[in-house]
């Protein structure tokens, strides 16, 4: 609050401050050992103000009343100076007041009350199952856990108080052919970063799958090659939620379809926003994408945003047309005449306090369609196909159109039925023709949720937590690569 | 205090290593200024500047040890850190691969801090970006950008007695040029410790605008290897990978690109053009980092690739003793040896081919062979019989780094580039524009 006055004072239309403490304990092993053991704890304040139209952004660790003064009267001259460059002032969309804001990441166990034992030895005792299948040569895991523990106070009058938590258990097998001429990896793709607690840790059961990941290891270095060609794609969730993230997920924030990340995450094919608004077909009719900060157990999951917003759930597709991007309380304006939106749908984040926030991509989920399919029946409808599970190397252009992906591990579905591991699979498309190849999308039964810990965006990068739900889905038609192969 | 004084880091590092009770402990301490400005469509968007100082202690019991980092350097601040980490140490198994602690080194000083891009605050920052903006607006171009600087200063000291110190600066200009119809797009950039030896952003920001109109009315050409002229900032985005592939104990293990078949690695072979010397060096005057390691292992010149033979690989102290050499830390930038000319001076002698501006996404696609893939981007041109004749759209590669780096025809001079896609200030990298045959593309894109 006194850096609130002392801004205001100073001349500045709107000021919020941030006070956050980021604790972050990593756990890494490598076979027997433990290889990193860190638990690291910062704090300071940020404060962001607005003078003639344009931001001030100053932090630092300094927590003490003429520390803070300081800080307020830096960002506020620092708007002054940037003024001078604005061609359109900034436009912030009305928010309530949020006086008493509180939330917290619902958790069962906190993680950073277990002890350190019982973490370890959990990890290490999944690197001994793993190491236990013949020919798995080497193994890494780790946890790691985080909690941002952040205060926000705005001119609107808002004093939000909120703690969030997520949760990331690995482990990542490799086996060495025994003439050292091949090498290959297979990590717990299955196991999604997560908005919780220890007891995701519990849940991951690590040391009693280390096993089956560790004989997928070894049983890629005698995968077949795979044939280029067009096939069917089964896609499981623990694959397809980077897909959706990198095809869906990027493209529909407004502030690169506007232009704005030009210099470094790229700009967007779903623009200008009125020509593509409620008409740009996306995919077929059971495509329907949620943008949505308030499911449970997903890591953009808050009470409220970076800069006051309440948590939103709205559309992103909607039977297969584009309808909304997504916002920040800057960007409303820029769009509402054409989605009728006249509020932010709160996409405000920063990674930490020394870190000004900006539009951030919020869960991003494609949702179970209406025939209640498991990916056993995907497989079964398919004539000749890949089953791919797991994320593997992703790459799209800077408008998200041409990408190529890969995964943890491929299977030939053939006649319906799954056959031989395949390797050397990436699947290279381009985002319109690919989602309205979409034919076949499990139910609800088949629903899971992916996520990551590292969306890069911005300059300087920043890192979002974001998740992403999807049922298992098929694709017809997909261009195969063996990425073995040149030309 | 800002930036912590040799004297002033020091003490600070004293004063964690007494609050400590462990066997040994190890104390990093960096501080100092974080300031940026962007611009988009022809404005100022957003700006920051961040005054931290950061410690990190690490609390060791014979084998078993524990870090923690923090910034509350009060003293019950950094009494509850050392504690935190001397708690951490004592519940951690023993660690087989751990080594002991060096005592005293000695470094020799590398001067990297500049008050030219220390004083480069945010006025002085929204100043360069309205000249910028300005510009692209008069030009009736979308100017986008971003202008970061550091200054900084690293100790680290332990209870041996080990103490270095060093202070940094360092900055980047970079620019995406965009024409209004969004069919066209230019980048340009630049780094240095030295404010004043960066090329000036009004000359980067009227090249990305030149390559912006250059770049309009693609045609779509037929994947396939081509020869291509990288410019030194593709070149970068490339040759910084071979950072992640030079370590020495993933190769002795049969997991790296540079494994011997049948066991061991490859030193010693020729593995790449021999045009290619490629080294580490803190103290070369284009590269200017730091000359210590996280631990305080100091960093001398180490040659990676000479004449196209690997010479080194990087050796951290528990491997290097487990195969009984000496260890090579790895630090000290890349910088790759080239010849004369620019990338344009290399276009003249190419008959058929792509010059590339700066690639995107790049991912690793198979580690045993150093194969990424990832797309060209903000500027990309047919080459016919030595001139660029005309734009072509973007294209998806998937290549080898080691491959391509034994199909080199001819290199330009060597130039330090902003090797990092998102702009930011990482590894020192100097590199020359290269040309290469048989640059393997894969498919086309339509993102301009």
């Amino acid at each position: 609050m006194i850096a609130l006055d002392a801004a205001s004072t100073a001349g500045a239309s709107y000021v919020d401050a941030r006070v956050m403490q980021v604790r972050d304990q990593r756990i890494g092993t490598r076979e027997e050992r433990v290889a990193e053991l860190r638990d690291d704890e910062t704090i300071g304040i940020a404060v962001r103000a607005l003078v003639g139209g344009a931001w001030g952004f100053v932090a630092a660790r300094t927590l003490d009343r003429s520390g803070a003064v300081r800080l307020a009267r830096a960002a506020v001259d620092q708007a002054r100076g940037n003024s001078a460059a604005v061609r359109e002032p900034v436009r912030l969309a009305p928010v309530d007041p949020y006086p008493n804001g509180e939330w917290h990441t619902p958790i069962r166990i906190d993680p950073f009350a277990v002890s350190l034992e019982e973490k370890v030895d959990l990890l290490l005792a999944a690197n001994a199952e793993a190491l236990r299948v013949p020919g798995a040569r080497f193994v890494t895991s780790s946890m790691a856990f985080v909690r941002l523990q952040t205060t926000l106070a705005s001119t609107d009058g808002s004093v939000i108080e909120q703690t969030l938590h997520r949760t990331w258990p690995t482990l990542t097998v490799t086996a060495v052919a025994s003439d050292y001429s091949d090498f290959q990896s297979r990590s717990s793709a299955e196991v999604a970063p997560m908005g919780m607690g220890y007891e995701h840790v519990q849940a991951a059961r690590l040391g009693a799958r280390a096993g089956e990941w560790a004989e997928e290891a070894v049983q890629k270095l005698t995968a077949t090659p795979v044939d280029p060609g067009d096939y069917d794609l089964i896609l499981d969730p623990s694959h397809l939620f980077l897909t959706i993230h990198e095809s869906i997920g990027h493209p529909t924030e407004l502030d690169r379809a506007l232009g704005f990340e030009a210099n470094y995450a790229g700009t967007s094919f779903l623009a200008p926003p009125e020509q593509v608004l409620g008409k740009f077909r996306y995919g077929p009719e059971i495509m329907n994408v949620l943008a949505d900060r308030t499911q449970r157990g997903a890591l953009a999951t808050v009470g409220w945003d970076d800069e006051g917003v309440p948590a939103d759930s709205w559309s992103i597709v909607r039977d297969g047309v584009f309808v909304d991007y997504q916002t920040t309380r800057d960007q409303v304006h820029w769009i509402s005449e054409h989605t009728g939106v006249h509020h932010s749908h709160g996409c405000s984040f920063a990674q930490s306090w020394d870190r000004v926030q900006f539009q951030r991509m919020p869960n991003i989920s494609l949702l179970p369609g209406n025939d209640d399919y498991v990916i056993d029946d995907l497989i079964a409808a398919t004539e000749r196909g890949i089953l791919i599970k797991g994320r593997g190397s992703y790459s799209i252009d800077q408008q998200r159109f041409n990408f190529q992906f890969g995964g943890q591990v491929f299977y030939e579905v053939r006649n319906g039925v799954v056959g031989a591991m395949l390797k050397d699979v990436a699947y290279q498309g381009r985002t319109p023709e690919f989602w309205n190849s979409l034919d076949m999308l499990g139910g609800t039964r088949s629903y899971q949720l992916g996520g990551t810990f590292y969306d890069g965006k911005g300059q300087p990068a920043q890192s979002n937590p974001v998740s992403h739900g999807c049922p298992a889905a098929r694709f017809s038609g997909v261009s195969v690569i063996n990425t073995t192969a040149r030309g | 205090m800002s930036i912590l004084t040799e004297a002033e880091a020091r003490q600070l590092c004293e004063r964690v290593i007494a609050a400590g009770t462990a066997d040994e402990a190890e104390v990093r301490v960096e501080s100092g200024l974080d300031g940026n400005t962007r611009f988009a469509v022809n404005q100022l968007t957003t700006a920051g500047e961040v005054e931290d100082t950061q410690v990190t202690v690490t609390a060791r019991f014979g084998r078993r040890g524990a870090s923690v980092r923090f910034n509350a350097l009060d003293r019950p601040g950094i009494a509850a850190a050392v504690r935190k980490a001397e708690r951490l140490a004592g519940f951690a198994p023993e660690d087989p691969e751990q080594i002991p602690l060096l005592g005293p080194q000695s470094y020799q000083t590398v001067a990297a801090f500049f008050d030219s891009t220390k004083d480069l605050d945010s006025e002085s920052r929204a100043i360069v970006v309205k000249t910028a903006a300005d510009a692209a607006e008069a030009a009736g171009l979308v100017g986008t950008g971003f202008l970061p600087r550091i200054a900084r200063s690293t100790a680290v000291a332990n209870s041996n007695g080990l103490f270095a110190y060093e202070r940094t600066t360092l900055a980047s200009f970079t620019t995406t040029v965009r024409t209004r119809g969004g069919d066209g797009s230019g980048w340009s950039g630049t780094t240095h410790n030295d404010w004043t030896r960066m090329a000036p952003p009004a000359e980067l920001a009227e090249r990305a605008s030149r390559k912006a109109l250059q770049s309009v009315q693609a045609v779509a050409v037929q994947p396939a290897p081509y020869t291509v002229v990288l410019e030194p900032t593709a070149v970068g985005n490339l040759v910084q990978l071979l950072a992640y592939g030079l370590g020495a104990r993933a190769a002795d293990e049969g997991r790296s690109a540079f494994s011997r078949p049948g066991g061991g690695n490859r030193m010693g072979d020729r593995i790449v053009g021999e045009q290619v010397t490629l080294y580490s060096d803190p103290h070369d005057p284009d590269l200017l980092e730091r000359p210590f390691t996280d631990e305080g292992e100091p960093i001398g010149r180490t040659v990676w690739f000479e004449n196209g033979v690997l010479r080194n690989l990087a050796y951290s102290r528990y491997w290097a003793e487990r195969q009984q050499t000496q260890s090579v830390p790895f630090g000290g930038g890349l910088k790759l040896e080239g010849g004369s000319g620019t990338a344009l001076d290399l276009v003249s002698g190419v008959e058929s081919g792509i010059l590339v501006t700066r690639f995107w996404y790049i991912r690793g696609v198979d580690p045993r062979t150093m194969v990424y893939t990832g797309l060209t981007r903000d500027g990309t041109y047919l080459i016919e019989n030595g001139q660029v004749t005309r734009a072509v759209k973007n294209l998806r590669f998937n290549q080898s780094i080691v491959e391509m780096l034994g199909n080199i025809d001819a290199m330009g001079a060597a130039e330090r580039v902003v090797a990092s896609e998102s702009g930011g200030l990482g590894r020192a990298v100097v590199v020359p524009p290269m040309v290469v045959r048989d640059f393997n593309f894969t498919s086309n894109s339509d993102a301009v």
